[in-house]
């Protein structure tokens, strides 16, 4: 009962703080309000796991999950290293380089570019991880087969977002590339590839969740025993949930990290263009 | 004219790169088919011709990848040959999957919406809850889907809940986010007339917010509806595949059944497809009526 007037106790102290912290400006409270949110919500969680009891089995506390993440750093090492490493990136990289292959194909014929654009867009809204079972079938359980997977999955979008980019170059830069008695390459290198690097990066940030999406579920289809989603699907089978949710905190610090990865490289790499700009707008 | 000139300069590339997909996909067919023919030959101790492995290829009961016919025989076959309602009929399952994930898009699109209202409208609650909705997205949360299914089987809910739930959160992210970029669109202009109107802000949300953010609205409905049906599909697997299309694929899967692999797929492609397709239909209507459209 303390726990559960605990909980609530946190809840309006976390809530009114951030109303107090919300009318001041500045980039520290931009920062501190959602954090000061998501910790009110582990503690709340803490406290209304703890004061009703809820068996592990169906949502373990915070303090559990904690004590298996660090228990099972071994394993969840092992299984990162087979998921992201071997599975997503490779993946991750080889449909991306397809993908850009394809756009300078494309943009060499309109023709294949009219028809390609399309059927990229509709492929884009296709249930792909579906592909997996075929992707298991053909590359074995291995690491191959969810390279495979992420491949597919990353491709569709990616061509969508480069085809887009390299259209985006601005008219008039195009006409004066032209005056410039520009060859294709030259006006490609110099003004087309940096005008399709916005569109490059958000089709890239898109990609890394798309890629341990596939990487996890290919591994639901079957896998060596290791692997983010092998462990995630056999401990849910055993109940052992605490393990369950320690594997969702390293995908999801996977996730988040290779996204902001990616961002970090957008940031170096474009910080000639105005949606980098920090503090512009808003 | 012009505008049917301009549909049908797209429909030549279209089918032209359609029809090299199916030829590469028989090419493949018999490639990688080739070996189990020739394999099955070498043990009955037969002389195979090529011509032999061309046609064994296209007709295996298991090959590695069913040539285009076969899956297109076999979708015929569940869904046209037979009573929608036998569990052999593709039309079940796909309509099985199709409720969970339309209970899971309704849900988390609504429940996404009103929390975008709600971030537009109170500060506290945009700084505090915003990072984390555009924080999910780059988080796989498709990972959470068997331990939803596992924890709900075990307190008794099965079915179609667990599925619509995983369906939901889904869908619930991308709409927060397109929903807050839609409601925060209209022009600076716009709002200040609004403000010299001396409008309340419900009076702005319904006459110049709402109506700006549609656009937006149908671009993150389309997102939500192609996620929550990967979000039932794979709500399917962990319970031992029962049925739904995602049971199709894992059943498939542990039988080598190919060619029903292929069909679920298909199927689960056509799904996806007339779901985002009448979003766009929807869309192009109630733009048009609404004076919106380009």
């Amino acid at each position: 009962m303390t726990l559960l007037a605990a909980a609530a106790v946190v809840w309006a102290a976390s809530w009114g703080l951030n109303l107090y912290l919300c009318a001041r400006p500045g980039l520290a409270v931009r920062i501190a309000v959602p954090i000061i949110f998501g910790a009110a919500l582990l503690a709340i969680w803490e406290c209304v796991v703890r004061g009703l009891e809820v068996p592990s089995v169906i949502l373990p506390a915070p303090s559990a999950i904690a004590r298996a993440f660090l228990s099972s750093l071994d394993i969840l090492g092992i299984d990162f290293t087979q998921t992201f490493i071997k599975g997503a990136l490779p993946g991750y990289v080889i449909g991306c380089a397809l993908a850009l292959l394809f756009t300078l194909a494309a943009d060499l014929s309109p023709f294949l570019r009219r028809g390609l654009l399309p059927i990229g867009n509709f492929a884009a809204a296709l249930p792909i991880v579906g592909t997996a079972p075929i992707f298991v079938m053909w590359f074995g359980f291995g690491w191959q087969s969810k390279a495979a997977v992420v491949v597919a999955m990353v491709f569709f979008p990616m061509l969508t977002s480069l085809v887009q980019g390299l259209a985006a170059a601005d008219r008039l830069h195009r006409d004066l590339m032209h005056t410039y008695h520009a060859t294709y390459l030259q006006s490609l290198w110099k003004l087309r590839i940096p005008a399709a690097m916005p569109f490059a990066f958000s089709g890239l940030k898109v990609c890394t969740t798309l890629a341990l999406i596939g990487a996890i579920v290919a591994e639901f289809f079957g896998s060596p025993i290791k692997g983010m989603g092998f462990r995630i699907s056999t401990e849910a089978g055993r109940l052992a949930m605490d393990i369950v949710w320690a594997e969702i905190v390293v995908a999801a610090a996977a996730g988040a990290g290779f996204f902001g990865l990616v961002s970090l490289l957008a940031r170096w790499t474009l910080f000639w263009h105005p949606s980098q700009r920090v503090g512009f707008g808003r | 004219m012009v505008m049917a000139e301009s549909r049908l300069a797209g429909v030549a590339p279209v089918s032209v790169i359609i029809l090299a997909i199916l030829a590469l996909w028989y090419i493949a067919a018999i490639f990688l088919n080739a070996a189990w023919s020739r394999d099955q030959a070498a043990r009955a101790g037969l002389e195979i011709t090529p011509r032999d492995i061309l046609l064994d290829t296209m007709t295996q009961q298991r090959p590695r990848l069913p040539a285009p016919h076969q899956v297109a025989k076999e979708v015929w076959k569940t869904t046209a040959l037979q009573n929608p309602r036998s569990k052999r009929s593709l039309v079940h399952h796909g309509w099985i999957t199709l409720q969970a994930a339309l209970a899971g898009f309704v849900i988390g699109a609504a429940a996404g919406a009103l929390l975008a209202i709600a971030i537009v409208h109170a500060r506290s609650v945009d700084m505090s809850v915003m990072p984390w909705a555009v924080a999910s997205q780059a988080v796989p949360i498709l990972a959470l889907a068997p331990m939803i299914i596992v924890v709900l089987s075990s307190i008794g809910i099965t079915g179609l809940l667990p599925k619509a739930l995983i369906s939901a959160y889904l869908s619930f992210f991308p709409m927060v986010v397109g929903m807050v970029v839609g409601f925060r669109s209209p022009d600076p202009i716009q709002s200040d007339l609004m403000k010299t109107y001396h409008a309340t802000r419900w009076q702005i949300f319904g006459k110049l917010r709402l109506p700006v953010s549609v656009p937006h609205a149908f671009a993150s409905l389309k997102i939500a509806a192609a996620a929550a049906i990967v979000g039932a599909i794979v709500g399917e697997l962990p319970t031992g595949a029962v049925a739904g299309l995602g049971a199709r694929l894992l059943t498939g899967s542990y039988y080598g059944q190919t060619v029903q692999i292929w069909s679920a797929l298909f199927a689960a492609a056509v799904l996806a497809a007339l779901v985002v397709g009448l979003l766009g239909l929807i869309q192009a209507v109630v733009l048009r009526q609404m004076g919106m459209a380009r």
